[in-house]
């Protein structure tokens, strides 16, 4: 500590560059200041300096890709030099623009934010933890980790995330896959990789449109395409010898076309409804009067809730990952080696020797203390850029098990479950042989997660930690 | 400059005596609204009146961004139209109004709430969760 003060005093002789800008601007850039991707709590993986981000297992992506790279390549290949030559030459071309839609729009989806929540700051959750406390009665067990709010003349029940120690808000879960709490979270895609929330969800529903748009035009036109030159009396058998790409089209494109098919429909249903895919499957709205518009989220115009879901102004990305981590948040261990520092670093001395007096006053309860040096949020700072803790992933393996249960109990009479299983069961072959991961989350492409169920589990595992 | 000269002493030698939270209200939905109750902790430092106007002004503010009106649906198509990618190049009508927000939040610190001790923090950077309004240890700020 003493050597601390003795640099604190030679700093504060050295002028501060240039006003201090706002704590989120990238603005200063002081050797070794990190940037806030870099220290982020979730399971997630970022490249390009935190410009795009992913979930850490990429799922069944890669498939995605080449499943509609293979199928549209051999299209271009083998099926539209004839069909120029016979049909018209605008088939290339609408197939070139469905491909590039139907391109983007799955990066889009998967490598953005979908719209993450970030985790309550140290000070914040002392602060929820009192009001828990103080509203509830100790003699009657453990104080109430749900409040009720009233929207649109109905009762709202929001749960404590134990993770990211909050209240979190209506229509938010937590994504027990990424380790995040997701706003308006619709569900976990293996798909395409990422979690499908408020910020990606009219990327996914385009892609998924667009892809339906591409795989019906692809299989229209290999079917065209062969029964043309079967017609010449060669018969269905030489058409497919001449055209071997054509046959795999055929088969890639008749088995997911209506799979695809019946999940953009589903979406569409779901957007005219203002409802999420978790909503819909857990029946969050339509449970006592059995009444579907009972949600108070709809506008209760199949024009309007279509507008609020897909035409709103975007969100911007909550957790600012390229933004650079306040000086206070460096780790109380390293801020006195951080000595070689320019001079608007003598905040980091003065909070350090503030940071060992509340290391050294631990009893104390005020959040001032446990603040001004990050050992207050020790699991914020980890040792490298990815942390999934290992005492995450038990109570994830309980849940995601018990999650499963629930999905195929619950889902029987469901269209789009159906949908889904379908999926799961052409998909698990696949899934085993290229995948061998003894992860919790190798659990199929079940497309909805139930993260509320996580927090439960969570919440009686974790309470002591 | 005075007025951004004292928000740093603030800031950087001051010693915070407490941090007061202000949540998010829901009863409007997943809307970003916050709450207008006046907290007990800022009874002696400000007035009930000019908290709750900051509060309703970025209330509507944050209304205003979230807006769903023909302009919205406008920008919606043609962004659906270019496969969403306009958001690359093109600031978003949220960010605009974002930045109204910080320009506000600047203005009402430096001029309402630094002379009286405490800090207004962009919601923002609290993930849109709380405003959270630092209260300072009540000395002279010149030095």
């Amino acid at each position: 500590m003493k050597s601390c003060d003795s640099q604190q005093t030679d700093l504060q002789a050295v002028p501060t560059p240039a006003p201090i800008p706002p704590p989120h601007a990238a603005s200063r850039g002081p050797r070794g200041a990190r940037r806030k991707w870099e220290v982020f709590p979730g399971k997630n993986r970022f490249y390009c300096g935190g410009r795009i981000m992913a979930a850490q297992q990429s799922g069944v992506l890669p498939l995605t890709l080449g499943l509609i790279l293979v199928t549209t390549g051999l299209f271009f290949i083998f099926d539209c030099p004839f069909l120029v030559k016979h049909l018209s030459s605008c088939v290339p071309a609408v197939g070139a623009v469905l491909f590039v839609f139907v391109f983007i729009t799955l990066l889009q989806t998967s490598f953005s934010d979908p719209g993450i929540l970030p985790r309550a700051t140290p000070e914040e959750a002392a602060d929820v933890e009192r009001q828990i406390d103080s509203s509830g009665d100790s003699s009657y067990g453990p104080p109430p980790r749900t409040r009720e709010v009233v929207i649109n003349q109905q009762v709202v029940k929001l749960k404590y995330c134990f993770t990211c120690k909050m209240f979190r808000p209506p229509r938010t879960s937590h994504c027990s896959l990424c380790d995040n709490c997701v706003e308006r979270f619709d569900h976990h895609c293996p798909w395409v990789g990422n979690c499908v929330g408020k910020r990606n969800y009219r990327f996914f529903y385009t892609f998924i449109v667009s892809l339906s748009f591409l795989t019906s035009f692809i299989f229209s036109c290999v079917s065209t395409h062969l029964a043309m030159r079967a017609q010449d009396g060669r018969g269905l058998v030489s058409a497919l010898q001449e055209s071997p790409g054509s046959a795999v089209e055929l088969v890639i494109c008749f088995f997911s076309v209506w799979s695809i098919l019946g999940l953009s429909g589903f979406h569409t249903y779901l957007v005219a409804s203002n409802l999420t895919t978790n909503e819909d499957i857990k029946g969050s709205w339509s449970g006592k009067s059995g009444d579907v518009a009972s949600n108070p989220f709809s506008h209760r115009n199949v024009f309007v809730n279509c507008g609020s879901v897909l035409c709103t102004p975007l969100p911007p990305s909550l957790i600012d990952r390229r933004g650079f981590l306040p000086e206070e948040e460096e780790p109380a261990q390293t801020c006195c080696t951080d000595v070689q520092l320019p001079a608007s670093a003598n905040n980091t001395q003065r909070k350090c020797s503030q940071g060992r007096k509340g290391l050294l006053e631990s009893a104390a309860p005020s959040p001032l203390q446990s603040t001004s040096c990050p050992q207050g949020e020790p699991q914020t700072v980890p040792p490298g850029p990815r942390r999934p803790s290992p005492a995450d992933s038990e109570p994830t393996r309980q849940a995601s098990n018990g999650c499963r249960a629930q999905h195929s109990a619950g889902s029987q009479g469901n269209a789009s479950s159906a949908r889904h299983s379908h999926h799961k069961s052409r998909m698990k072959k696949h899934k085993e042989a290229a995948l061998s991961i003894s992860n919790p989350t190798s659990h199929g492409p079940v497309a909805p997660t139930c993260p509320d169920s996580v927090p439960t589990s969570r919440g009686t595992s974790s309470t002591q930690a | 400059m005075a007025e951004t000269h004292s928000l740093q002493d603030l800031r950087h030698q001051a010693a915070v005596i407490a941090k007061v939270f202000i949540q998010r209200d829901y009863t409007n939905g997943t809307l970003c609204q916050f709450q207008t109750k006046f907290p007990s902790e800022l009874e002696t430092k400000i007035d009930k009146q000019q908290f709750e106007e900051t509060v309703r002004t970025l209330n509507n503010l944050y209304a205003e961004a979230e807006k769903l009106g023909s302009q919205s649906y406008v920008e919606g198509c043609l962004a659906c139209l270019t496969a969403y990618t306009i958001f690359l190049c093109m600031e978003t009508h949220y960010e605009k109004v974002l930045k109204k927000i910080a320009k506000y939040i600047q203005e009402q610190n430096d001029k309402v709430y630094a002379p009286r001790g405490l800090l207004l923090t962009d919601p923002l950077e609290r993930g849109l969760r709380v405003i959270e309004i630092t209260i300072f240890e009540d000395r002279s700020l010149t030095q």
